[in-house]
């Protein structure tokens, strides 16, 4: 009896030892830990991405100089990692290198990455990352400065070719942590994997069953958009825009039409960001948007994300999207919406005549963890997959729109490709030349935007007129921007 | 010579007081190490599991009076700096507000409903039975879930809320993008999801109540208000004051509802103290002035819900007839 209970006892207290030693031991690995030899393999062969041979005995760059070393990768749900982790196999082929990665949606992603990155243990070693969070990550220490990388012959392959890279793009993703200096100075954080500018894409039934043509100026887009409301039915209304209370809603549509109406975010005064959200410009702009949305926007306007408005195009409820080219490219490829085959691509409507148009873009990009223990392999996986090969793969074969290479935009099969798409190319060089970050540069971006878009939500749903209300929002942002610390 | 040590035989059962056969003072067996250290074994695992949960709970205390940020390599002890800024914050006094609200309107409809509902279904038929299983469908649901259902619902563009409401003349009611409605619309997801904890907390308590003071009620002509107010209410109250326990901590603290359906807005409708650290922790990434705002939730439901369980116990011995 005694020995009975004794043992007992002892189980309970392995069992109990066990459940406690393992919940300890439970990592913060990826709830979708992807391991590429479950991916589909993309057709084509494993080669070197440049085209060059593996480099021969005696050559100081080598892809399979860290062959046997495993890296983490986190990834944001989206085509640019489908992309990716379709291609894994061949990085694997060609370098030796296993890779580790998960998948998180956007709504959770930056806040999933912004744990791992804090915790400074080296994991991930690479991650998907926006340029806007760069403003965060840099100062904090959590991104590996990459022109050190780019310069050593040992660590890039020859092929690489950095000046095939759009110079505007390649510039979103330099910063010189100095708040209120502009992008494109200081050191490189992180390499582009694609981008989207921000314009019109269009149902070409709705404009043709009013008779009109896309629209070219901000006043026409809110009158040709009133005229929409109901085109196809109930439901249906005109211009598709963002909505909801995030820093998302203010960088498509909002922002494009922000900058062109000559409005700034900041200025520096003696070295301070000074909000200039109250300027008669930017009132004037926010109105104007603030009315957009009231006549022809969508009625549940606050719920509504870049999914929303890019469903509501291809499902034929919105006319038009004031957002991301790419969602010509997502929406209108063949079988992707019920709409597919009736969108059009046209440039972003102008605020003042004789103004150069252009638009605000938003840059996807890969960074190295700068406490990562595996940086060398880390900067192979992200030369492959900013590389000549891949990014012409993604372009021509999988989703990787738009892609940040000039090669690729000459390459017959990707020009090719996006005839597909009407309006899309010349929509693209019409704007590219006046397109980059219109946003002042500075770490408080997520506290100043997300208050900037309840500001707008305010606004458009009649709690505060736009006077008073950005004049509020520029008080706050000023003392927000006050915290920023000195580096 | 002596007789002391010796037994008399003359005495029945003599032998065995005999002292000379026990000169040994009789001693207790020790008790075995394992006897003494299974209550400590049993409660292994709550203990451990309180040090899991004491441990961040005082580590957020701490970080609450520092500067630290998610943005910034390096922090500092500001003392009480995060915690004066909150309450002299207006914004902090209205998420308090929202709060409130949202915790009194989501509970208290689901208690109403929850005990109506019960009674309905503390019946003998094949109804009654067939009811009891569909209506607790929505607490399987994830809230996150739920709230994402309501969202396609009740859509403009394609919501077949939306279009019955559209069928019957309503063309603009748009749920939780109107800041008039945006609490009602959460408060209504909220009660969808969790009226069937309350109706199976109450139904369990109906079932399990005597039948004999009923029907002498019955009997004696008693009328159904006064049955339900003089014997039900009296003896289903310990179980109702746990519903309202429960369901009060969680209301208070929730945040997949909300944050679903529209992350606070419109504008700062809905920005619950939960949405507000949220958003001051992730968005903005000051993890020093995110806390203070939850541990003050804590301070709210920790004495909220020591009252509660006060009179939970008092009620219980009424109920039991102590």
């Amino acid at each position: 009896m005694k020995k009975r209970y004794a043992g007992k006892s002892i189980i309970l207290l392995v069992v109990t030892a066990l459940l406690v030693f393992l919940a300890a031991c439970s990592s913060g690995k990826s709830a979708n830990p992807g391991n590429s030899s479950n991916s589909p393999a993309a057709n084509s062969p494993a080669a070197s991405p440049s085209g060059s041979q593996t480099a021969s005995a005696g050559s100081a760059f080598d892809w399979k100089k860290y062959s046997g070393q495993e890296i983490e990768v986190m990834l944001n749900q989206h085509p640019y990692a489908e992309a990716i982790i379709a291609r894994l196999p061949q990085f694997e082929e060609l370098t030796g290198i296993k890779v580790k990665y998960s998948i998180t949606p956007e709504e959770n992603y930056f806040d999933k990455l912004t744990t791992a990155l804090n915790a400074r243990n080296g994991n991930p070693d690479v991650f998907m990352t926006g340029s806007y969070q760069l403003w965060e990550y840099a100062p904090a220490e959590y991104t590996q400065e990459l022109d050190s990388f780019l310069k050593d012959p040992s660590k890039t392959d020859s092929g690489y070719d950095v000046n095939d890279i759009f110079k505007g793009i390649l510039d979103g993703d330099r910063w010189d942590l100095v708040p209120g200096h502009p992008v494109g100075t200081g050191s490189l954080w992180a390499l582009p994997l694609g981008f989207e500018t921000n314009v019109l894409v269009y149902n070409k039934r709705a404009l043709d069953s009013i008779g009109a043509q896309p629209p070219k100026t901000f006043d026409e887009l809110i009158e040709i958009g009133e005229k929409l409301n109901g085109w196809n039915g109930e439901g249906s209304y005109g211009v598709a825009v963002r909505g909801t209370r995030s820093w998302a809603t203010i960088h498509p549509g909002y922002m494009t039409a922000f900058s062109m109406s000559g409005a700034k975010d900041f200025e520096v005064k003696d070295g301070k960001l000074v909000s200039k959200l109250d300027s008669p410009e930017a009132i004037e702009i926010t109105k104007k948007f603030a009315e957009l949305v009231k006549r022809a926007g969508p009625k549940d306007w606050t719920n509504y994300t870049w999914y929303q408005a890019s469903s509501d195009l291809g499902a034929g409820k919105a006319a038009i999207a004031f957002d991301a080219d790419i969602f010509a490219i997502f929406q209108g490829s063949k079988g992707a919406s019920k709409e597919a085959g009736n969108l059009g691509t046209a440039p972003p409507p102008i605020v003042k005549e004789g103004q150069p148009v252009g638009a605000n873009e938003w840059i996807w990009s890969i960074a190295m963890n700068k406490s990562s223990k595996k940086q060398d392999a880390a900067w192979l996986f992200m030369q492959y997959f900013t590389g000549k090969e891949h990014t012409l793969w993604g372009a021509t074969q999988a989703s990787v729109f738009n892609p940040i290479r000039s090669s690729v935009w000459e390459n017959p099969d990707f020009i090719k490709r996006i005839s597909e798409f009407p309006g899309y190319e010349a929509t693209f060089k019409a704007v590219i030349g006046n397109t980059g970050i219109k946003f002042t540069p500075q770490p408080e971006f997520f506290n100043t935007t997300t208050e900037w878009a309840a500001a707008l939500q305010d606004i458009v749903t009649g709690q505060s007129d736009a006077d008073s209300r950005m004049k509020k929002l520029a008080k706050d942002i000023n003392e927000l921007v006050s915290r920023i610390r000195a580096q | 010579m002596s007789s002391i040590g010796k037994s008399d035989q003359a005495v029945p059962f003599a032998d065995l007081t005999d002292t000379a056969a026990s000169a040994e003072p009789y001693r207790i067996p020790p008790i075995p190490f394992m006897r003494k250290a299974r209550p400590y074994l049993i409660l292994a695992p709550a203990l451990l599991l309180t040090i899991g949960i004491l441990i961040p709970f005082f580590i957020s205390i701490y970080y609450s009076l520092t500067n630290y940020s998610f943005k910034y390599k390096d922090y500092s002890f500001v003392g009480l700096h995060n915690w004066v800024k909150m309450l002299t914050d207006p914004s902090f006094w209205h998420s308090l507000w929202v709060t409130a609200q949202y915790a009194v309107f989501s509970t208290g409809f689901e208690m109403l409903l929850g005990i109506g509902i019960a009674l309905i279904l503390n019946q003998d038929g094949w109804l009654a039975r067939a009811l009891r299983m569909v209506l607790i469908f929505p607490l399987m649901i994830a809230p996150v879930i739920a709230t994402l259902i309501w969202q396609l619902m009740t859509n403009n563009s394609v919501g077949v809320i939306a279009y019955a409401l559209r069928s019957i003349g309503i063309d603009n009611f748009i749920w939780g993008a109107d800041p008039k409605t945006a609490m009602f619309s959460v408060v209504l997801i909220d009660v969808w999801v969790n009226t069937p904890f309350v109706i199976i907390l109450v139904l369990a308590g109906l079932r399990s109540l005597p039948k004999a003071p009923f029907e002498s009620a019955m009997v004696d002509g008693g009328s159904a208000w006064f049955t339900f107010k003089t014997l039900t209410l009296p003896m289903i109250k310990p179980l109702l004051l746990i519903a309202l326990l429960f369901r009060s901590m969680v209301s208070l603290q929730e945040f997949s509802i909300i944050f679903a359906l529209t992350r606070g807005g419109p504008g700062d409708t809905l920005m619950s103290l939960p949405l507000t650290a949220y958003n001051e922790a992730f968005t903005f990434k000051e993890l020093g002035t995110a806390l203070p705002y939850m541990l003050i939730l804590w301070v709210i439901i920790y004495i909220m819900s020591y009252y509660l369980i006060r009179y939970w116990s008092r009620a219980q011995k009424n109920a039991s007839g102590n």
